[in-house]
């Protein structure tokens, strides 16, 4: 093993970015408490640096950075189409709804529309992949209060949704299977009956959810009037989705400025919220947001058109001089893609606007003064993925 | 344990230790990334169920692991991390690297700020390619890490090649 020098650097860069740290907070009077950034409530590699008071929690620092790979720039140097199969690992859980938001904002530029069987398909995929992402946090949430229980039930019929989007595309996790114009391949037989079981299995998670977590006594206690964020200061973070509508803001892209490419006006749903803006009010508009996607799905999976599944494209994929902004409601909340071209093989610039960065930005606004058991609460129900964060 | 490190028991006994190893490994979860998930899906699901293979996968912290997978992206940031928690754990440990990004960078193979496998920091036994693997290939490294543990030869700990799944 051979050290190079940049490693040298990159190892005393990361320790004198520590060193500041941890100065900052120590000169203080108070203890501070370290975790992660390896830390099981920490959902991967984030690190929150809080200084106490006894128990109660003074300032809270959340660190992101331990996850940063560097999409913007890698996504300079691949072409348009294998750009789909790096942002499918932004926010890994709902790998299938990052990649809508990229291909539509190429085909904005291009001028392509995909089939209206592509988009109702398309539709489908994207809501499945909110159902694995947000039946991971149901059990999740459970698992960091203690009640390990609801972790196995989520985890066992998440399988259901996965086996799904397999069947489907081909990839249990990052599927990378949205093309510009259209779809890789179509749907394999036997899908649709097999896709409505799994929506028969997710509403049964739900019900037992309610009945196991929602209901209990001790996750109200831990909960209700815990980490209440008021509408204007999440607003004023920019936060979004589940996070936004537990605080009364009614407001999901999907209804209000869902971009042509997605067919959710085909489907009768309603948009849930929630005017506590506790963590249990976040936890309950999610649960209601699982409930809503599986309708969702039912309706659509009934309502899929004939047609081709792919428009007509060039093989080679150059996409035209200009910018495009698409955002669109992926599970953790807005995610959009600010696309310069140039005319080339390759995008010019890709900004990535994800959810979770704004969506724990309110941190620490939100824990000061809290126990320091609710900090877990507090981030379990703020619902964040890592690579979301840090990009 | 020096006299099992020097490899000079009997071969029973050896046999007996080894076997006992197999079957007994805590395993320290590494998340770091989407392959995370996949272990979670491996370890914490009804339908893969590690334990039934022995190994136990929720030690509280490194000091109580045999094994660490480690899962997912190591950047430049975390390694130093990875590499003090790794120091933590006592001997004999084995590490399994899993998914091309810390196997050897996987899609970010000219990312600036991703460590290009995680082998360059802590020596790997155990490489489960894909990106992310099935759970299935998880414990499929499991298992060919437990054989190896059962043949293992204390004093040739050091000395072995890693294994490659697959
Ligand atoms: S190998 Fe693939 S799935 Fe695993 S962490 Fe890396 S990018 Fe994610």
């Amino acid at each position: 093993m051979t050290v190079t020098d940049s490693q040298k650097m990159a190892y005393v860069a990361a320790q004198a970015a520590d060193a500041r740290v941890n100065l900052q907070f120590e000169t203080e009077d108070g203890m501070t408490l370290n975790m992660g950034p390896q830390h099981p409530a920490t959902h991967g590699t984030l690190r929150i640096v809080a200084q106490l008071d006894g128990e109660q929690v003074v300032r809270c620092e959340p660190i992101p950075g331990y996850m940063h790979r560097g999409y913007e720039k890698l996504c300079e140097v691949r072409t348009y189409p294998q750009v789909t199969t790096l942002i499918n690992r932004i926010d890994w859980l709902g790998s299938f709804a990052n990649e809508v938001p990229f291909i539509l904002a190429a085909e904005k530029l291009m001028d392509v529309e995909a089939p209206p069987r592509a988009q109702v398909i398309r539709t489908i995929l994207f809501e499945l992949s909110r159902l694995g992402n947000i039946s991971l946090f149901l059990g999740d949430l459970g698992i960091q209060l203690g009640g390990i229980t609801i972790g196995f039930y989520a985890f066992r019929d998440r399988e259901f949704v996965l086996n799904q989007i397999e069947a489907a595309t081909g990839g249990r996790f990052h599927p990378n299977f949205d093309r510009i114009g259209g779809l890789k391949d179509d749907l394999p037989k036997g899908w649709i009956a097999e896709t409505h079981r799994a929506m028969d299995r997710m509403r049964r998670l739900c019900d037992e959810f309610e009945e196991l977590v929602l209901g209990n006594e001790i996750f109200q206690a831990r909960t209700r009037g815990i980490g209440v964020i008021p509408a204007d200061i999440a607003t004023s973070y920019g936060m979004s989705g589940a996070n936004l509508r537990a605080t009364g803001v009614d407001w999901d892209l999907r209804r209000d400025a869902c971009p042509p490419g997605l067919s959710y006006d085909l489907a009768d749903w309603k948009v849930w919220t929630h005017p506590d803006g506790d963590s249990y009010a976040r936890t309950w508009v999610r649960l209601q947001e699982v409930r809503e996607s599986t309708h969702i799905v039912d309706q659509l999976l009934d309502s899929i058109p004939a047609g081709p599944i792919m428009a007509k494209v060039p093989r080679i994929i150059k996409v035209p001089e200009g910018e495009a902004w698409v955002a669109t409601e992926n599970p953790l909340g807005e995610m959009g893609y600010y696309v310069v071209s140039k005319g080339d093989l390759v995008p010019f610039r890709v900004k990535i606007r994800s959810a979770s960065f704004n969506n724990i930005s309110v941190v620490p606004w939100v824990t000061r003064g809290v126990f320091v058991p609710d900090v877990i609460t507090i981030m379990a129900s703020l619902y964040f993925i890592l690579g979301d964060i840090d990009r | 344990m020096g006299l099992v490190e020097s490899g000079k028991l009997p071969k029973p006994l050896t046999q007996l230790l080894s076997l006992s190893r197999k079957y007994s490994l805590w395993v320290y979860q590494w998340g770091l990334a989407c392959c995370a998930i996949e272990m979670g899906s491996a370890f914490a699901s009804p339908r893969y169920d590690v334990m039934r293979l022995g190994v136990i996968p929720f030690p509280a912290s490194p000091r109580q692991a045999d094994l660490v997978v480690i899962s997912g992206t190591v950047t430049d940031k975390m390694a130093p991390a990875v590499k003090r928690l790794y120091d933590q754990m006592p001997d004999p440990k084995y590490v399994i690297s899993m998914g091309s990004c810390a196997n050897c960078g996987g899609p970010y193979w000219d990312s600036y700020s991703v460590t290009k496998g995680v082998d360059q920091i802590i020596p790997v036994d155990v490489y489960v390619p894909g990106c992310p693997p099935r759970p299935e290939a998880l414990l499929e490294g499991i298992v060919l890490l437990q054989e190896r543990i059962g043949r293992e030869d204390m004093a040739e700990r050091w000395k072995g090649d890693p294994i490659v799944v697959g």
